[in-house]
């Protein structure tokens, strides 16, 4: 579905050198995958997004879409393909179901047709109630499945999400991740862009984690927490201030148990097979943290051994 | 699947029309500035003015005025979604962002927005000849060539309202539009005829998209054609066009970036 090779994309600046917000990337993305682009603000997802959605040119390498090339064939990419852009983009002067009637006629699909599916679309959203209302009264969970909806008017093979649950509260997020769910099961292939690790773990079967411009890992959620982390890892939290001071500590009393400890402003993170293990270690030590946690490895652990930093700050 | 030219204008017309539903009364205080001051100046003023010549013959003043107003109201008819409307769709509302995310192309979304000026502009236009020829102030059978004149004016100003807007980066420089459109309002020989201007302004004024629609509306109402109305319609057809290429390539500039 996309085959970027090298892709790169720099920003013309007035009176600077030009900004490199994709620095060289190589992307395979097959029929039918969930694909996720995994980074913190700022590495180089949306613009990455746009240029696979044909709105934006490349300035290097290569990119295919559907087989086509986007310099030349934008027109009949966009036709195939559906988006999600970052920021909503609804059309505030229509009403819910006139921004899919009129979106679909943008890409000339016939008026019954695109009536019939603008129905089937607001129903697979659960917005068939709100049809009639203006796009300014939903809340934020309603105008992203809207976009959504919006984005599938076209029967595409192809959904590009550009942080699809950014801005929303826990319960609009799983509801919106739960169509995507089924989207997925459609056989439509996603593609999607997430600074949310959980969201990344969740949808995602393959994706890339990207930092600065440039892709740092690949695979799948499991197989890059299972390549860059540990089974576990065991958080403990010392007093204000004492977290970095007790780093040294903390790294003797796990010893071998661990196979390596991370300081973060507000806690350490224990990497261990046993992460109960480690925490006992450190307790045996004498040692005092005021408080423990023993979790799962996720990718925000793989994005912080990669980079040094945490995907949100 | 691909968008012809004629699909994508049926659509964004169709979209700016619903986004009117609400707000028709826009629509009519637009067209009711030049009917006032018809009546005012061309039919009030008027009564103190003996008569008037246009191109040697004898006709009254309001006649005179009344072409004037119907060119200066399909100008009005483009002029308002050609530049406010258009730079809260391109910057605020990202209207224009959503559109080139499907197949629609930069050109296809241009040409679609001002069909919608051309429109308005025929509907005005349209509207404004009737209160002429309710008032007697219609003399020719070529006064219905004046509605396809009043769209070329609209298509004119439309697209270079659309291309000045494009290049438009914040509210402020939208008194532009008004010191630009207010003396051509006032000064195109829509009141008093040009040779009240000495011969360097006259030159000057005769290069106005206003003036040429002006004179155009003026010669076909009347029923009195010459050479001008070709050099007219020819001057709007070159103007429009310029303007529509700087938007499609202007759209381009700022969106797919
Ligand atoms: N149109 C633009 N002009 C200049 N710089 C830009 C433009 N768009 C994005 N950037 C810069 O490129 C970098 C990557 O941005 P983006 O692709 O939006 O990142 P992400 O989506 O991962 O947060 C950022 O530093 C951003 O400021
Ligand atoms: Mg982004």
């Amino acid at each position: 579905m996309i085959s970027a090779r090298g892709l790169r994309k720099s920003f013309q600046q007035k009176g600077q050198e030009p900004f490199e917000a994709v620095r060289g990337i190589d992307v395979e993305v097959r029929r039918g995958e969930a694909f996720g682009f995994l980074g913190p603000n700022g590495a180089g997802k949306s613009s990455t997004m746009r240029m696979i959605a044909a709105v934006s040119p490349v300035s290097g390498g290569s990119l295919r879409i559907l087989g086509l090339d986007p310099a030349t064939d934008g027109s009949q990419i966009r036709g195939r393909i559906g988006v999600c852009p970052q920021e909503d983009s609804l059309d505030t002067e229509l009403t819910v179901a006139e921004n899919l009637y009129v979106y679909g006629r943008y890409f000339g699909i016939g008026r019954a047709e695109v009536r019939r599916r603008a129905a089937a679309q607001l129903e697979f959203v659960q917005l068939t109630e709100r049809g009639g209302a203006k796009v300014e009264d939903l809340s934020g969970g309603m105008k992203r499945r809207l976009t959504i909806a919006r984005s599938m008017i076209n029967d595409p093979e192809m959904v590009l999400l550009d942080e699809p649950t950014t801005g929303l509260d826990p319960q609009a997020r799983h509801v919106l991740w739960d169509r995507l769910f089924r989207l997925k099961q459609q056989g439509v292939t996603l593609v999607i862009t997430t600074h949310y690790m959980d969201e990344a773990e969740q949808l995602c079967d393959r994706l890339v984690v990207m930092d600065k411009g440039l892709i740092v890992a690949e695979g799948s959620p499991a197989s890059l927490i299972a390549e860059y982390s540990t089974r576990e890892v065991a958080e403990v939290r010392f007093g204000i201030g004492e977290n970095e001071s007790s780093a040294g500590a903390v790294e003797s009393a796990v010893g071998r148990r661990a196979e390596r400890v991370e300081v973060l402003p507000d806690r350490l993170l224990i990497y261990a097979a046993d992460g109960e293990a480690a925490v006992a270690a450190v307790h045996d030590a004498g040692l005092q943290p005021v408080a423990t946690l023993v979790r799962r490895s996720s990718l925000e652990d793989v994005f912080l051994r990669l980079t040094g930093r945490t995907l949100v700050d | 699947m691909s968008v012809t030219v004629a699909m994508a204008t049926r659509t964004l017309t169709l979209r700016n029309a619903l986004a009117y539903r609400h707000a028709w009364w826009i629509f009519v205080t637009g067209f009711l500035e030049p009917v006032f001051y018809l009546f005012s100046i061309g039919v009030g003023v008027g009564r103190l003015i003996e008569s008037f010549d246009v191109n040697g013959h004898p006709i009254p003043y309001a006649e005179f005025v009344a072409p004037g107003m119907l060119a200066a109201s399909a100008m009005n008819g483009a002029l308002l979604d050609s530049t406010f409307n258009m730079f809260f769709k391109l910057k605020y509302q990202k209207l224009y962002d959503q559109m080139l995310a499907t197949p629609l192309t930069t050109t296809q979304v241009a040409l679609g927005e001002l069909t919608w000026s051309l429109l308005r502009s025929g509907v005005y236009a349209a509207a404004f000849l009737l209160v002429m020829w309710a008032d007697g102030l219609v003399h020719s059978w070529l006064a219905v060539l004046a509605l396809p004149a009043a769209l070329l004016i609209g298509f004119t100003v439309g697209a270079v309202g659309m291309a000045f807007t494009s290049y438009m980066r914040s509210w402020q420089d939208f008194e532009l539009v008004t010191l630009i459109t207010m003396p051509m309002f006032l000064f195109s020989a829509t009141f008093f005829p040009l040779s009240a201007y000495p011969g360097w302004l006259q030159g000057i004024v005769a290069c106005t998209p206003l003036y040429r629609g002006v004179v155009l509306c003026r010669e076909l109402t009347t029923g009195q054609v010459t050479l001008d109305s070709l050099v007219s319609v020819i001057y709007l057809v070159v103007l429009g066009a310029a303007g529509l290429a700087v938007v499609g390539r202007r759209l381009e500039r700022l969106l797919l970036t």
